[in-house]
């Protein structure tokens, strides 16, 4: 028996790498899946080198504007979960770092906001990205609720005030019944681990359902007559507003 | 025949569907404007920590709101005795004493009933007391208004809060003009000794258990007195000084909650008893709009109206409506013009 050298290529890696290939996993469910997927998303449509032209506007820049900023609420929130809620009000270090997270949070809404209306007037729903306008209005929706939790969270008059006046319109709802705004360790358990767990889940879905149609292309110029170029969604269509 | 032979083509609309890119592809580093966004986010973000900060005013407690207007706790906790508080006659999820908001005959909190118990007679007043052992004074003020009936215990209640609105607190004596209140009169000054001394703060913790994370009962107590909410209009936080989005001091706040907040200052929220559950239903049903907004004709035809798309592509269209379109389509490999019309803004 001889000892196998770790640097030494494995000589079935050849075969592992033409898996994809064998007739006789054709039905396999992990070809199948890693099949689909690199079909969809193939690493060129996945990380493009390069965009249409007419891709060429600061209102692109607030789309990833929003994930660089949700990196730095993440983040600055992994920093604040190490030292446990009580540390940033005792600590001038855990204060700066609270304000760290606050103003990451201001400008994560504030480019998410930006993003989406900037993608409204674009109609960027257009061309089969119904799901991705949709995928967006939810992000929104979640990231609203994990900052109104963070607020809850917070432990200090700000949350006691809030808490005490949001409770009447949740309970109006009904989800005062197992949504309690008053009861810290369920809005602190939302706050760091379900609704940031959406939010990033929802956004890698949003981002991957960009990747996959492509971006939006402008309405037709005036010299242009939508629906008659060969290529088009729908060529040869009639145009209809 | 198949279905194939005789399909019609699909019909172009301009607010539902999108031209295939025709034109030219240029170099665009994705990886590059992200790192570059993240540096510049780091930057703003550390800036705005410096420059400002972040509010941490400390949280009012039963002692700090006690000590700061005793007479204002006093005729809280009378309240909470006698059952007329807000906590004490709010109904689901904490009791059965009140309405539920509705609309109609849709009262979501009404179905799904009481989740969170609060009994406002004894988890606010007696119950606390209960624990206080070594004042026999006070415990038989407890036992005597316990086993009285409940309209010598109303009658008690009511004679004490006409008495208790003129109180004043002096020499660290809650004094009450002088009136029948029963064991009332030893009950109340008694439960304000005890939140002074911060001993109310902990009955009203532990009484589920030692580590407890639930603070209902503390804060719904302190939001019945007046003094929490007094502290919050003087920080504009009242909820018709935008406070729902507001926070204290100069921070900005939930500024994203703008328009949730912008239906509390106008009838019929801001007059309604069924305020709250009639801004969540309007809010809700926009918020259905926006994400169903490609779905609706007319709501998706606004960036065409509007026009706002050629200032954002603006580039593309002086270029495609002078003349020049560029090569390439969207399924060959791009053609890449050797300039571009005009400088092109860095993206980061």
């Amino acid at each position: 028996m001889t000892i196998a050298d770790p640097k030494a290529p494995r000589p079935d890696q050849a075969d592992l790498d033409k898996a994809a290939d064998r007739p006789e996993d054709a039905d396999q469910w992990t070809a199948k899946i890693r099949t689909a997927a690199v079909e969809a998303l193939p690493p060129q449509r996945m990380l493009p080198d390069r965009q249409p032209a007419y891709v060429a506007s600061w209102i692109y820049v607030f789309g990833v504007t929003t994930i660089a900023a949700l990196c730095m609420v993440i983040a600055t929130g992994f920093v604040l979960a190490i030292f446990g809620p009580n540390w940033w009000h005792v600590s001038s270090t855990g204060l700066f770092v609270n304000s760290l997270h606050l103003w990451s949070v201001e400008i994560f809404m504030f480019a998410m906001v930006i993003h989406l209306w900037g993608k409204f007037f674009m109609a960027a729903w257009r061309g089969k990205r119904k799901a991705t306008w949709i995928s967006g209005v939810v992000v929104f929706l979640v990231s609203v609720g994990a900052a109104f939790t963070g607020y809850l969270s917070q432990q200090n008059f700000d949350s006691q005030w809030i808490s005490t006046q949001a409770k009447d319109g949740i309970n109006s709802t009904g989800a005062g019944a197992i949504f309690n705004v008053t009861n810290f360790g369920q809005m602190i358990m939302w706050h760091i681990v379900l609704l940031p767990l959406v939010v990033v889940a929802l956004v890698g879905l949003h981002v991957l359902m960009v990747r996959l149609r492509g971006v939006v292309t402008p309405f037709a110029a005036k010299n242009e007559t939508p629906g008659v170029q060969p290529g088009s969604d729908t060529a040869g269509a009639e145009v209809q507003a | 025949m198949s279905a194939d032979t005789h399909k019609k083509p699909k019909k172009f609309v301009q607010d539902r569907d999108a031209l295939a890119w025709k034109g030219r592809y240029e170099p665009y580093d994705l990886a590059k404007e992200f790192l570059i966004a993240l540096i510049v986010v780091i930057i703003l973000v550390a800036g705005l920590a410096v420059l400002f900060g972040s509010p941490d005013d400390k949280p009012v407690t039963v002692q700090s709101w006690s000590t700061a207007n005793p007479v204002d706790f006093a005729q809280t906790a009378i309240t909470e005795l006698d059952g007329t508080s807000a906590t004490a006659t709010y109904g689901p999820p904490y009791n059965l004493n009140g309405d539920a908001q509705s609309i109609g005959p849709i009262a979501p909190a009404k179905w799904l009933g009481v989740h969170h118990p609060i009994d406002t007679a004894n988890d606010y007043v007696l119950g606390p007391l209960g624990t206080l052992p070594e004042s026999p004074e006070v415990q038989a003020a407890v036992a005597e208004y316990k086993s009285a009936s409940a309209s010598q215990q109303a009658a008690w209640t009511a004679a004490y809060e006409k008495g208790v609105a003129n109180a004043t607190f002096t020499n660290g004596t809650l004094v009450v003009p002088a009136g029948d209140y029963g064991p009332v009169g030893t009950i109340v000054p008694a439960l304000t000794d005890m939140a002074r001394s911060g001993a109310l703060d902990g009955a009203l913790l532990s009484s589920r258990q030692f580590y407890g994370t639930d603070y209902t009962k503390p804060l719904l107590f302190i939001a019945d007195g007046q003094y929490l909410s007094n502290l919050a209009a003087n920080d504009h936080l009242s909820g018709d000084q935008w406070g729902m989005m507001n926070e204290t001091g100069q921070w900005p706040g939930q500024a994203w909650l703008w328009l949730y907040t912008l239906w509390y200052q106008v009838p019929p929220a801001n007059t309604s008893d069924n305020g709250d559950i009639l801004v969540f239903a309007f809010m809700i049903g926009l918020t259905i709009l926006l994400a169903l907004v490609p779905f609706i004709p007319g709501l998706r035809s606004i960036p065409r109206w509007t026009r706002i798309y050629r200032l954002i592509w603006r580039n593309h269209y002086r270029e495609v409506e002078g003349g020049s379109t560029g090569g390439g389509t969207s399924g060959s490999p791009p053609q890449v013009e050797a300039t571009s019309p005009e400088p092109e803004p860095v993206p980061v």
